[in-house]
């Protein structure tokens, strides 16, 4: 068996696990527990690395059968093409059924107003949590981490969430041993977050021990970019750059993928996963806050957005 | 892409490496944070951008050193009134291991936030301060472990630098806690002298105590063996669901998915399935797609056996000599979570492995006083972070093993079937692994004091 031959170390017993191993089998064991108790479930899917990974120990899961889920992509209006194009070959591949959420919709109907800073980050909410109400979705998987951020480090597995989405803290129910409470009242919904216990280089580790394929941004390559709070973003109908901002090719690639008024990209040569994983091992900063401007906002930024219904 | 495992090992300190979850109870004067925050800063798990934040926030409340509890205190709440109150999970590796630390607050109205930091956890690390040695709260945190049935407890025991690194010191606070733990049925206790702040035994051997031969606390993270012995275990395999493809090219294709909940399983083998009872032959074994011949816990596989029977959802898959009791009548231990109270009477849902029924709690028998064990008897209802005894009626049989036995298969939710509320955590059968003798019953005064 291959699990045991890659575990090393003298002191564990040849029915050990490597640590992927491990967390991959608590990933499906949380997918196939939804699948058990949930009606309606839809994993959220942006086409950035976790949701990939997502999506991937989905189709594990449940294999040699389709997985019993749909996808839901919200859509700022600001992607990377080359993200779009990949979600779409990948719903294409395996014959998924994709939602959309439109920012530029609530936009253009004047639901949504655009903010002055132009991110459209936070308004992914509404769509959302209307789009969640609407197709009356009881489960949400989305591919947020515990070690992305602190507010992030106190959710659980299962997350409650009122009929407004909200996300309250002292809420949340205990959870222990694998044991998920999924019970719920009609209106109400529960966010699941089976990658809670991996880091940013497991997820890249993973990627590379199943081969796994990512839209090329995560890559290094040549990007015409300016610099806006000591972040590299890329030019774009977004309303970037401004006049003072001067637009310079450099060698850069994505640790994040989200909305392109918000995710800086940062130098790189990293052209394969291996030298990414390098790259990332040695890195002294976090990926959001390398990143994410929208992280930067304030001490509390995330914690105000869950309560609110985000991610 | 095709990159395999093997290439990756080739990068250093990325070799493929196991897990262990491992949890952390004391409170700040112990030096708790101090301890946490060293780990996570030496295995370089603290990065710039966190660390700025925490120097920037400590600066403007006027603190001379970083306040490493920032770290984890995610909550505005928290951050506000300057304590934890939920349970922190935090990651760091080392290139031998990846750790998943529950890093749980320690005093007694934060004990459920304890027991769920420990229901996971295969090491539980129980910090005193040399000066103080074993206290109050140092016997709770034993309890606790005791109780969860956490396999490995380090005591550590902090502050060394404020008792002159005095070995006496250090050995009569091992010993006294050696023995309390072992009469509850700690199966193994490593005690290890140590100052936190100093960095003494913590990642680097200490310069102070020649006479301490024993390994840094990260040494024995690192080294501590993660599984038992497998071969001993009962097998237990809970169905989650179903997976039947129905397409052209699976017609046929059965099988039952699930997490290993204990032991192993091999094809060829004879098993038996609970509640129906019913038998057959381990077929097949797919691994997320691979075919093996044996699989065990942790692992999430897929069974097919040879004989087309009816099994579901709640489904138990055991081996067919090695069955347990089913029953409708459970007697357990259980932590009370919920700021609603449990009370005699009362209908619940019981959630056991995949499996979730209607139950009655017929009886509280007694509440458990963590600090001393003692017993108070006959309390009429349970608040939160009380443990009690209960003995619970359930509609349908259930195939409960002791938690003594089986951690995951011995253990069950209470749930409020109004709200959905957990009410309780339970681990049935006996409280602590070996008999001593009953604490005489004391009456019920005020309850706890919080």
């Amino acid at each position: 068996m291959t699990t045991v031959a890659s575990v090393a170390g003298e002191t564990d017993s040849p029915y050990a696990l490597s640590h992927l191993d491990a967390l991959e089998s608590e990933a499906v064991h949380i997918f196939r527990e939804v699948a058990g108790e949930f009606e309606r479930p839809v994993i959220l899917f942006s086409g950035g690395k976790d949701s990939i990974v997502m999506l991937h120990l989905a189709l594990k899961a449940f294999r040699p059968a389709a997985i019993p889920f749909s996808l839901l992509h919200v859509d700022t209006g600001h992607n990377f093409p080359e993200v779009i194009e990949y979600r779409d070959r990948v719903v294409a591949e395996h014959g998924l059924r994709l939602h959309v959420a439109s920012v530029q919709d609530y936009i253009d109907r004047g639901v949504l107003k655009e903010r002055p800073d132009g991110t459209r980050n936070p308004l992914q909410t509404v769509p959302l949590t209307e789009k969640i109400a609407s197709e009356k979705f009881d489960a949400v998987f989305g591919g947020g981490r515990r070690d992305e951020e602190k507010a992030r480090a106190k959710e659980r597995v299962f997350s409650l969430r009122d009929e407004f989405s909200q996300w309250d803290p002292r809420r949340q129910r205990p959870e222990l041993w694998n044991l998920y409470n999924g019970r719920h009242a009609p209106g109400e919904h529960v966010r699941v977050f089976p990658l809670s216990n991996w880091t940013e280089l497991d997820v890249w580790q993973y990627i590379a021990r199943e081969g796994i394929a990512l839209p090329e941004i995560y890559f290094a390559h040549e990007r015409e970019v300016f610099q806006r709070s000591g972040m590299w973003l890329t030019a774009g109908e977004w309303g970037g750059p401004k006049e003072n901002e001067p637009v310079v090719t450099r060698l850069v690639r994505y640790r994040t993928v989200g909305d392109m008024s918000c995710t800086g990209a940062v130098d790189s040569d990293a052209v394969t996963l291996e030298q990414v994983i390098t790259e990332i091992a040695a890195s002294r900063l976090t990926e959001r806050g390398a990143t994410r401007a929208d992280d930067k906002l304030s001490e509390a930024a995330m914690e105000d957005r869950k309560r609110e219904g985000y991610f | 892409m095709s990159s395999t495992t093997g290439q990756l090992t080739d990068i250093e300190g990325l070799s493929a490496t196991t897990l262990l979850r491992f949890a952390t109870a004391g409170s700040v004067d112990d030096g708790k944070s101090t301890l946490v925050g060293r780990l996570l800063h030496d295995s370089k798990s603290v990065l710039t951008d966190q660390l700025e934040a925490v120097e920037r926030v400590s600066a403007s409340r006027g603190q001379d050193a970083p306040d490493l509890a920032l770290l984890t205190d995610g909550l505005r709440a928290e951050r506000e009134q300057g304590i934890t109150i939920d349970v922190a999970y935090r990651y760091f590796a080392t290139a031998r291991r990846r750790f998943i630390l529950a890093d749980t607050p320690g005093h007694v109205q934060y004990t459920r936030n304890m027991v769920t930091g420990a229901s996971t956890a295969e090491l539980t690390v129980i910090l005193v301060d040399a000066r103080n040695g074993v206290v109050e709260q140092t016997r709770r945190h034993a309890a606790i472990a005791a109780l969860l049935r956490v396999p490995h407890v380090v005591l550590a025991v902090n502050k060394m630098d404020l008792v002159e690194y005095e070995e006496s010191v250090f050995a009569g606070i091992a010993a006294e806690f050696t023995t309390y733990a072992k009469e509850l049925g700690v199966p193994e206790i490593t005690a290890i002298p140590i100052s936190a702040l100093a960095g003494d035994n913590v990642v680097e051997p200490s310069a102070h105590m020649d006479w301490y031969a024993g390994p840094t606390v990260l040494e024995h993270l690192e080294t501590v063996p993660v599984s038992h012995d497998l071969a001993t275990c009962h097998a237990r395999f809970p169905v989650q669901v179903v997976i039947r493809p129905q397409t052209a090219e699976h017609p046929d294709y059965r099988g039952y998915a699930g997490q290993i909940a204990a032991g192993t399983f091999r094809v060829g083998e004879e098993v038996k399935v609970l509640p129906s009872g019913r038998s057959s032959k381990i077929a097949g074994i797919d691994l997320l797609g691979e075919k093996v011949d044996v699989a065990w816990t942790p692992q999430s596989v897929t069974l097919l056996l040879e004989d087309d029977i009816d099994i579901s959802r709640g489904d138990l898959i055991v081996p067919a000599h090695d069955a347990p009791a089913t029953s409708q009548d459970i007697e357990a231990t259980v932590c009370h979570v919920a700021d609603q109270p449990l009370t005699v009477g009362q209908r619940v849902l019981l959630k056991h492995t995949t499996r979730t029924v209607k139950a009655i709690v017929k009886e509280i028998p007694s509440r458990l006083t963590l600090d001393d064990l003692s017993q108070h008897a006959e309390p009429g209802q349970l608040v939160a972070n009380d443990i009690g005894r209960v003995k619970v009626r359930t509609a349908e049989p259930l195939a409960l093993d002791a938690y003594a036995d089986s951690r995951r298969t011995g253990s069950f939710l209470l749930i409020d079937p109004a709200d959905g509320t957990t009410l309780a955590a339970g681990m049935s059968g006996e409280a602590f692994a070996q008999g001593e003798e009953p604490a005489p019953s004391t009456p019920d005064e005020e309850g706890w004091d919080f």
